[in-house]
């Protein structure tokens, strides 16, 4: 009987045209914009951009982004905006310089006391979102205000009246945690590959590219365990369910609640990893961290396919949507054109992804 | 029927429920129960508060009075999923569906079934696919497949993917909110033959409605709600379709009427 289900099923899909099938995947647009605007630079920049080195270099923001993005389209996707992750990359990198230089804290104290304070703060987002029944939008623009404000102030405060922390270097070279959030991975790997003569090195013989920035290993495996609970746990089901519509969601047995408030400490504690990897890699951490980043994480998922009303998209979109945005802004400096053109594509391609979705949604709901 | 309906004690029993919503007074002290294997129906014109006293059995709202009685034990259901967890299984008049999703994530929404345990303990989508059309070509619904998504539907098919998702949870209780309000004729003797075979299987069946014809095919038990208070409860065999009528539309007004359209009503 069940093997009959089975084969009846998918007769019937099997009648659906590819290209319908594939209309359905929210991350269609992001891929199609990726082969899109890897075409415009081969076309237009110099081959060096697709090097190795250039590759590493357009994937490095890419992937500070993309993190921020991942968390942002998941909350997204449940039907929650946080505009204050921006604001939190520079909170979390505050409260994450002080812990190691102000109170000496070696990583493994400091880095899971960064993330429980992010996720505080997340969840204090969520609760007064869930109490109030305001929308998101406007408690955590609230958020965006105040928590760069309280960034600027902690930071004079920390260091006596400057807006920059230093030290951070000094205080974590030596940490045995450090190479997981600072520097490259894969460093043996890169050497081996240049002795083979696999890649290209320097006249001393070593690789070009000592490794893969660590970065870029934390964006692929967040992208891959956030499309993995998206959809294949049941907590990925009730995100979806929880952005389609609260009442059903609620209704049906869904948490809907400690769905949301989870996402957004989520969405925090990614703030916070960038915050932890920026801060590390930069040797300190100033007031201006994060300066914008909501909006640009919110544009990378949705060009990755996240409607604005919640209940659809993906985290592979926003990965996608990640690269584009690395691709575009590191990608113009490798071109003839001014770098100032990089907002005008950012604000084109958000806008043919809005109308995409759009068109997209009206076809998965039959509604027209 | 009768029988079973005087001998089993209720399942669940609300004693004199009231709802208010600030000063809006939708329930004005309510008295309900529901044995096991009848169909007790809940009639009255809209804005009566049926909508407002099933969910008030089903976890969504918490009652401003009374006492809910679930197999004897007062018992308090915080949410929804706390209803479910005791056997009630609801279908709403809104469906509670989400379009967006599709016809399997809708039918399992928050009662996934999982497969492996720890850390990949996650969502058995093959199993759900398979169950998901297997009952719905029960219900007589051919899907394109498992990930058609719910808006695609057509009202009669998401009302029926709702009861069937319903009755397939439904372990003790299953309350039915006009599911046959938006249904054509097929699809409603479809629906009432469903409640039929529920109730057979010793499910409680609570069915509202404002059609009489329909309330009166299926039901054991009529009890009818109006402007927030129960006007009595009468077994089948006991009342006539007219009377019933009456009732639902508070008496005298509907006598009136019936007079001035020559009984076409
Ligand atoms: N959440 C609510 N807030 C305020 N008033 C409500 C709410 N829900 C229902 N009501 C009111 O309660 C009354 C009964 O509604 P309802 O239970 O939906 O009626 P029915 O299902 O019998 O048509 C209506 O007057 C309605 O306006
Ligand atoms: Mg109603």
């Amino acid at each position: 009987m069940s093997e009959h289900t089975q084969t009846v099923a998918d007769e019937r899909i099997k009648n659906e045209p590819f290209m319908t099938r594939m209309m359905k995947k929210p991350e269609l647009g992001a891929i199609a914009g990726v082969i899109l605007v890897t075409l415009f630079f081969l076309i237009t920049a110099d081959p060096v951009m697709f090097s190795l080195s250039g590759v590493m270099n357009f994937m490095t923001p890419a992937a500070q982004l993309g993190i921020l993005a991942i968390g942002a389209a998941m909350l997204m996707i449940g039907g929650e905006f946080d505009l204050s992750i921006g604001s939190m990359v520079a909170f979390a990198g505050l409260f994450f310089g002080v812990c190691i230089v102000t109170w000496g804290l070696p990583l493994i104290f400091a880095i899971p006391l960064t993330f429980a304070f992010a996720a505080g703060v997340g969840a204090t987002n969520g609760m007064i979102v869930i109490r109030s029944g305001l929308p998101s939008f406007i408690v955590t623009l609230a958020f965006l205000f105040i928590l760069r404000g309280l960034s600027l102030v902690g930071l004079k405060a920390a260091t006596g009246g400057s807006t920059q922390l230093r030290g951070v270097r000094d205080a974590t070279e030596n940490d045995f945690l450090a190479p997981f959030f600072a520097g490259d991975a894969f460093g043996g790997l890169f050497l081996w590959l240049a002795e083979n003569g696999w890649v290209d090195t320097f006249k001393n013989g070593n690789p070009k590219v000592p490794g893969v920035p660590v970065e870029i290993i934390w964006f692929i495996v967040l992208a891959l365990i956030a499309t993995y609970i998206l959809l294949r746990t049941p907590a990925g089901n009730w995100i979806f369910a929880a952005g389609g519509d609260t009442n059903a969601a609620s209704n049906s047995g869904v948490p809907v609640n400690r769905v949301k408030i989870t996402l957004f400490m989520v969405t925090a504690c990614c703030a916070a990893l960038v915050a932890i990897i920026t801060v590390m890699d930069a040797g300190s951490t100033d007031s201006r961290r994060g300066f914008q980043k909501e909006f640009e994480a919110i544009i990378a998922a949705v060009i990755g396919g996240c409607l604005l009303t919640g209940g659809y998209g993906s985290a592979i979109g926003a990965f996608f949507g990640s690269i584009i945005f690395g691709m575009v802004v590191i990608g113009l400096t490798y071109t003839d054109f001014d770098q100032d053109w990089f907002q005008v594509f950012l604000g084109g391609m958000l806008l043919i992804a809005v109308l995409f979705n759009n068109a997209i949604r009206k076809r998965v709901t039959g509604e027209r | 029927m009768l029988d079973a309906t005087q001998n089993n004690a209720p399942i669940i029993q609300m004693n004199n429920i009231e709802k208010h919503f600030g000063n809006i007074i939708a329930l004005a002290g309510v008295s309900f129960d529901v044995r096991p294997g009848e169909c007790h129906c809940l009639l009255g014109d809209n804005g009566a508060g049926k909508s407002t006293f099933i969910k008030t059995m089903s976890g969504v709202h918490q009652p401003t009075k009374g006492e809910i009685l679930f197999e004897g034990q007062p018992m308090n259901f915080a949410t929804p999923r706390d209803a479910m967890e005791a056997g009630i299984a609801t279908v709403f008049q809104d469906l509670a569906m989400i379009p967006l999703m599709s016809v399997t994530r809708n039918f399992f929404m928050g009662r996934e079934p999982t497969k492996g345990s720890g850390l990949l303990k996650r969502f058995d989508v093959d199993h759900a696919n398979q169950v998901t059309m297997e009952q719905m070509r029960q219900m007589g619904i051919n899907l394109r497949g498992p990930d058609q998504a719910v808006g695609t539907l057509s009202g009669g098919e998401r009302q029926t993917v709702a009861i069937a998702r319903a009755v397939y949870f439904g372990a003790k209780v299953l309350i039915l909110d006009e599911p046959t309000s938006a249904l054509g004729v097929r699809q409603t003797s479809n629906v009432l033959a469903t409640i039929d075979k529920v109730r057979a299987q010793g499910i409680g069946v609570v069915f509202i409605s404002h059609n009489v014809r329909h309330a009166l095919a299926v039901g054991d038990r009529f009890t009818v709600l109006n402007r927030g208070k129960t006007l009595g409860t009468a077994k089948r065999g006991e009342i006539t379709p007219e009377q019933l009528q009456d009732l639902m539309a508070g008496g005298q007004e509907m006598a009136q009427l019936e007079g001035s359209l020559g009984g076409t009503v």
